[in-house]
């Protein structure tokens, strides 16, 4: 087991709620040993259900999942141990300060105060919390609270750290701000990181690799480099200033994999768009032909998911940022 | 890379003095509630407990005046009836409360009263940390699952046995007549009784709330037991006053033994009697509760 590439394997897990909802629906993935590994889909996909499984405090209702070789449920205390979690609500307790908060995780872990006070303040240092340790989680702002769930997720070192949508209603720079942490732990401390996330820009940025899942399945695996090239690379527009047909001109310039003539303008497909580009406006003025318009689109991670699910993945994401506003309205009437 | 080169911990209790810590610091750090729940208690002592002045039922002023006999009582006859009458009023007391003082009687109910109300709070405690995800982390880590629940038990309990303390301090200063089985050890058998139902009833309460995240039904439950608990039970009148089936019903509610016990610790002259059965008793109840609560936590307290 020492020699295991393999940090995360998960065989036909399924969760079925009530005998009637299947939440998961028999995925297969595995997560290799120092990869960012994310989890992408709309609301209700079954992301948190999956991650609820794996950090053993939900039971799979078929299926097997190991978390470095230890199955999650026969050894689910052995998992926890090593495992970190920075779940998707903010978990600290508000009366307490930021200090106390991560010392109460270290003795969750049983974790000799010895040890975790150092480790707790290097790891305020790291999310920048120190001057804020001894206030009460109640004064800090949601950027904070994050960057606190994530050093409680980290008091234990652990091997895999697994984060339920980690930048759930930040804002633009927060977010930033996360992504490099994020980006930093696997660089450092060659952490291997499971994450689930709805934006598909957090999905690009972030992963080594991905899994889409819809309706509990997972629809395609892949790193989203691959995932983008399967859909047949980028797509360049043209058009020129005659109305002769250049189709067959085009389609002998190198990489190009498909031409389609559409209202006047050529759709060409590409495999590397930014290097065929000018061949192909080269090829076209050695034949006398004018350029009038070029544009050059590379495919996203939307056009992949729409591809996949037959859908945009837009329509889910307003709905959830509503659900998380009211949320954090609740939050703040209670206090 | 294996689980045996993890700093994994040996201890299985791990985490349990921090949970209740950090549960009580909530209480001790906030003044407000530490106020209030000083205040509760003297609020139902003083106002109940020094209104309900059962004892000047039964003074002679209460009777309507003697008709004139004829022929007159002698002078021996009359001294031995106002004996009698002056008597009375102890002597009822006594006999029906085993004390003279009424306040002392309810005062001493009090502190089971208080306990009550204390242990009630754990269930809230349980559905905030759901409702807020502070369950949720706890859940994630190695911590065993009959640890988080003690931890709530624990702290409630500590809580009772601090508040009960109170109420005997202020009952005291209040007037509370000490009994002749009353000596400086018996303060401690008060709060180990007060800590063992503490424990039966924070871990019922505990139990109950295992597996909902609504806030309405602790609430519900609360009222629905409370009640019973307190008026089914000797707090405010003995039992042997009480109708049969109302006898019933207070003779199997652990209440009624924890006062039994803290009354004749405090202020019954007539020997300790059946304290070790009272203790018995309590602590079988807080003994079979708390292996259910954790019983049903190793199954149920999960997501």
């Amino acid at each position: 087991m020492s020699e295991t590439q393999e940090v995360i394997k998960v065989e036909g897990l399924t969760k079925t709620f009530n005998h009637s909802l299947t939440a998961v629906d028999h995925i297969n993935f595995s997560v290799k040993q120092g990869e960012i590994f994310g989890f992408l889909g709309p609301n209700g996909a079954g992301k948190t259900t999956t991650i609820n499984m794996l950090i053993t405090v939900m039971k799979p209702t078929a299926g097997k999942a190991t978390i470095l070789g230890g199955d999650i449920a026969k050894r689910s205390m052995d998992v926890r141990s090593a495992i970190g979690v920075v779940p998707q609500e903010y978990t600290a307790d508000e009366d307490l300060t930021g200090y106390e908060n991560i010392l109460l995780c270290a003795d969750l872990y049983g974790i000799p105060r010895s040890i975790s006070r150092k480790r707790a303040m290097d790891l305020l240092e790291l999310v920048e919390l120190t001057g804020f340790k001894d206030k009460r989680v109640q004064t800090y702002s949601g950027g904070m609270r994050r960057r606190l769930e994530l050093a409680c997720g980290l008091i234990n070192r652990p091997k895999v750290l697994f984060l339920d949508e980690p930048t759930l209603g930040l804002d633009v720079q927060t977010r930033a701000a996360t992504w490099n942490y994020v980006k930093m732990l696997k660089k450092e401390f060659g952490m291997t990181l499971f994450l689930t996330t709805h934006y598909l820009e957090e999905a690009d940025a972030l992963c080594d690799r991905i899994a889409i899942i819809d309706h509990g399945k997972i629809i395609v695996t892949g790193s989203p480099n691959d995932l983008k090239d399967s859909l047949g690379g980028d797509i360049i527009t043209l058009a020129i200033q005659k109305d002769e047909d250049i189709t067959e001109l085009i389609k002998k310039v190198v990489h190009v994999k498909e031409v389609k003539k559409e209202n006047g303008s050529y759709m060409i497909k590409s495999s590397n768009g930014e290097l065929t580009a000018p061949l192909i406006i080269e090829a076209l003025r050695k034949n006398n032909h004018v350029v009038t318009k070029l544009s050059l689109t590379k495919p996203t991670l939307n056009e992949v998911y729409l591809q996949y699910t037959g859908r945009s993945m837009r329509d889910a994401e307003e709905s959830r940022e509503a659900i998380m506003q009211q949320r954090v309205a609740f939050r703040r009437a209670r206090q | 890379m294996s689980f045996e080169e993890m700093e994994v911990s040996k201890n299985r209790f791990h985490g349990l003095w921090a949970l209740t810590n950090r549960d009580l610091k909530k209480w001790y750090q906030n003044p407000i509630v530490l106020v209030i729940g000083i205040i509760q208690p003297v609020l139902w002592l003083a106002l109940l407990g020094k209104a309900m002045n059962i004892s000047a039922m039964f003074t002679s002023t209460s009777l309507p005046p003697l008709p004139t006999l004829s022929p007159p009582l002698t002078p021996s006859q009359a001294l031995t009836l106002g004996q009698y009458f002056s008597g009375m009023q102890s002597s009822i007391m006594t006999s029906t409360f085993n004390t003279s003082s009424y306040f002392s009687f309810m005062a001493m109910g009090m502190v089971a009263f208080v306990t009550v109300f204390t242990t009630a709070f754990v269930g809230m405690s349980v559905v905030w940390d759901r409702r807020l995800g502070f369950m949720n982390k706890v859940l994630s880590t190695p911590v065993s699952r009959s640890v988080i629940i003690t931890s709530k038990v624990i702290s409630a309990s500590i809580r009772s046995v601090f508040q009960a303390a109170i109420v005997t301090v202020i009952a005291y200063l209040l007037g509370l007549q000490l009994g002749e089985n009353f000596n400086f050890f018996s303060i401690f058998g008060v709060f180990a009784m007060v800590f063992l139902i503490a424990f039966g009833l924070s871990s019922m309460f505990t139990a109950i709330t295992l597996r909902t995240t609504r806030m309405e039904t602790p609430q519900a439950i609360f009222n629905l037991v409370t009640l019973p608990l307190m008026f089914a039970s000797s707090a405010y009148f003995p039992i042997k006053m009480m109708p049969q089936w109302l006898q019933a019903i207070a003779l199997v509610n652990p209440i009624s033994y924890t006062i039994d016990a803290v009354r004749r610790l405090m202020i019954f002259s007539d020997g300790y009697g059946p304290l070790p059965y009272d203790f018995l008793y309590v602590g079988s109840f807080a003994a079979i509760v708390t292996v259910i609560c954790v019983v049903l936590s190793w199954r149920y307290l999960n997501k």
